[in-house]
């Protein structure tokens, strides 16, 4: 693998996100986003080098579901194209991987979720251990709480901590068209104590793409293109009772491996659907407050379960592209309590 | 547009899944009110159990007996149960680490309120009253103050008459199922006994049944397209396993064995497939000429049949195949 290669995302777009889009099949919410991702990069369908995607089969009700959302992507001619049934940040990983080895140049990566079909709480059950959890059906508002209430008995948040997380993450919204939530909500009744309405992100739908790009044709597909300095994922034990859900070390590895402790960073968009796991993240990648996070609203302003974390990427490389940062952090997570984390570090070139 | 169309849908399916030793050894516990755990090779307990430490990936087999009182690491106040959950009434979710083990158990607490329940809480194991060797044998904990000296975990052979060894995990998941713009178009016309496909912008091809866009160019499509009803069989198979539910009309089964198809309507450049009837299944071929058949009130046909033209010439549907 040739890992003096440069690798950027050139193109980053998403869609609005909404409670429901029951008006619009996958293909159909994914056409104009895969469109406005390869315009940006002046790509045709199908041209890319490399396609990868990342959703879930369990959102939408039915197996080998991406293989419908294929028929927006141009796959005539036969195209190399791969699927990761998680976050599309993994995908990206994997497209990010694909050029690194001198495969491809160029690769589109795209991620979506119709959480409205179901019930995402319970949905969301069904990716635990099934011997000693899922049988119990505890839904992802349970298992964060439970990580919520560990953080405040070790006195590291409080209830009304939590409820500024959330207000200033909305508030951020207001300057993201896309987001879902654009103002703060009030903190509302328990769903599962001790995290409130307000702590929870919104069940929505939609869906988001990226262009990567190597070298030249990135420079040549985009004024200010965002490297990728690093890029790394590591994963926890299943078992919640045998992990410390007030730490996340394997963000913490991934930080270091990605090079995020190198050098000062200018913002971070880290995936924290619940407020809790802000304060666990701010943690352990030692963002402090003068490091801003999430001026996109994050994840508590639009939630498209599987493309959460993708977004994540884009709108850190956004930023380079429009020069207003220089290093950007992004973080991507799956699985319950943070079980599963990806972190990448976006640079773009010194004027 | 038309309100899209929606429908409610339900996946629901039993998970057959095979236990290893150790997972058998706790679940046939759990079924004669024994808790087991197990010991890894820097000396801690793992309950539950499982077959390889989580730190170094060593397999681990030690298996030991643990005491069903411990102690709430940490909880949350569940006001409204869900569908599958252990208990029907408000509880508590907490992480019990048992007496004896080093982990905590995920599981439901029993507990009058949220006022009643905080980390450090003592708790012990209720029973389920039928049990089968699986994790709801343990029908949730609840409060136990009562001082009592904590033993430490002592070993056990795992063994047990007629153990366990596998569950049947039942899952279901309701949605409401939402085709989308073009999906609804295509479907609302079929119900008038009408097939409306999509043309492509770029290539002009027509797909049918269309899904808002061209699978080949990965364009948006929106200009309808009649065509049909008569088509032609591209290919086929014949079926000689009945499945439930093979039917059409009113959940009836078809019988076996019975034709399926690929038929190009007259006019789309995308063969879709359905059912051939009202001729003997070794009777079909290439070329065949059909057309749709509705029932009565069915709002999409229930099969195709012969329509009696000769059959078509093999160059007018080569490039469907
Ligand atoms: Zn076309």
């Amino acid at each position: 693998m040739d890992t003096t290669r440069d690798v950027a995302i050139v193109a980053f777009a998403q869609s609005d996100h909404r409670r429901s889009t029951a008006e619009v099949s996958e293909a159909e919410m994914l056409l104009p986003v895969l469109r406005d991702a390869l315009d940006q990069a002046g790509l045709a369908p199908g041209e890319a080098d490399f396609t990868c995607s990342g959703s879930s089969d369990y959102l939408a009700g039915r197996p080998f579901s991406f293989t419908m959302a294929l028929d927006s992507v141009g796959a005539w001619p036969p195209i190399a194209e791969s699927h990761v049934e998680t976050d599309g940040a993994w995908a990206l990983h994997e497209a990010w991987v694909k050029i690194l080895t001198g495969d491809a140049d160029t690769a589109l990566v795209y991620a979506h979720g119709k959480s409205s079909a179901g019930e995402v709480r319970d949905v969301l059950s069904r990716q635990l251990d099934p011997y000693y959890a899922a049988p119990l059906w505890p839904d992802a508002v349970a298992l964060a709480a439970l990580q919520a209430q560990a953080l405040i008995d070790a006195g590291e948040t409080d209830e009304h901590a939590l409820a500024a997380i959330a207000d200033r993450n909305r508030t951020a919204a207001g300057g993201n068209p896309h987001a879902q939530l654009r103002a703060p909500v009030p903190a509302g009744d328990y769903v599962v104590r001790p995290l409130r309405t307000g702590d929870c992100p919104p069940v929505g739908d939609g869906a988001a793409a990226v262009v990567l790009a190597a070298g030249d044709t990135a420079r040549r597909m985009c004024r200010r293109p965002a490297w990728i300095r690093g890029i790394d994922h590591r994963v926890e034990p299943h078992a919640l009772g045998v992990r410390d859900l007030t730490d996340s070390p394997s963000t913490r590895l991934a930080a270091e491996h990605a090079g995020a402790f190198d050098a000062p960073l200018d913002l971070a968009e880290i995936h924290a659907p619940f407020t809790s796991q802000e304060v666990i993240l701010r943690k352990v990648l030692r963002l402090g407050d003068d490091v801003p996070v999430c001026p996109s609203g994050g994840a508590l302003a639009a939630n498209p379960v599987m493309a959460t974390g993708l977004i994540r990427l884009g709108e850190a490389a956004a930023r380079i592209h429009r020069g207003e940062a220089h290093r950007a952090l992004a973080h991507a997570t799956s699985g319950p309590c943070l079980q599963h984390n990806l972190v990448a570090v976006l640079e773009g070139d010194r004027p | 547009m038309p309100e899209p169309l929606s429908a409610p849908m339900v996946v629901a399916f039993p998970f057959t899944r095979s236990l290893g030793p150790v997972q058998s050894a706790f679940l046939t516990g759990l079924r004669e009110r024994t808790v087991l755990g197990v010991r890894t090779h820097d000396d801690r307990v793992l309950v539950p159990p499982v077959e390889y430490d989580p730190r170094t990936a060593e397999e681990i087999r030690d298996l030991v007996e643990v005491d069903p009182t411990g102690t709430v690491t940490t909880w949350a106040w569940n006001p409204a149960p869900r569908r599958g959950q252990p208990l029907t009434h408000p509880f508590a979710w907490a992480l019990v680490r048992l007496d004896g083990a080093d982990t905590a158990l995920l599981h439901a607490l029993d507990a009058p309120g949220p006022d009643a329940v905080r980390t450090g809480l003592r708790v012990r194991v209720r029973w389920a009253e039928r049990r089968e060797g699986a994790i709801t044998d343990i029908a949730c904990f609840e409060p136990y103050e009562h001082p009592t000296a904590v033993r430490p975990a002592r070993p056990h052979d795992g063994v047990f008459p007629d153990p366990v060894t596998g569950i049947i995990a039942p899952a279901r998941l309701d949605y409401t199922y939402s085709p989308g713009r073009a999906q609804t178009r295509h479907l609302r016309a079929l119900a008038a006994h009408r097939v409306l496909g999509e043309r492509c912008p770029s290539c002009h091809k027509v797909c049918v049944p269309p899904r808002g866009a061209c699978p080949t160019c990965g364009v948006a499509t929106t200009e309808p397209a009649e065509v049909g009803p008569r088509g032609t069989v591209t290919t086929f198979c014949v079926v000689n396993i009945k499945a439930k539910n093979t039917g059409h009309a009113e959940g009836t089964a078809v019988d076996v064995p019975y034709v399926y198809a690929h038929i190009a309507l007259d006019g789309a450049d995308l063969a879709l497939h359905g059912r051939i009837a009202g001729i003997p299944y070794d009777q079909v071929r290439m070329g065949l000429r059909v057309e749709p058949v509705w029932t009565d009130g069915g709002r999409y046909p229930d099969h195709y049949r012969p329509t009696g033209e000769p059959d078509a010439d093999y160059d007018t549907y080569k490039g469907l195949l």
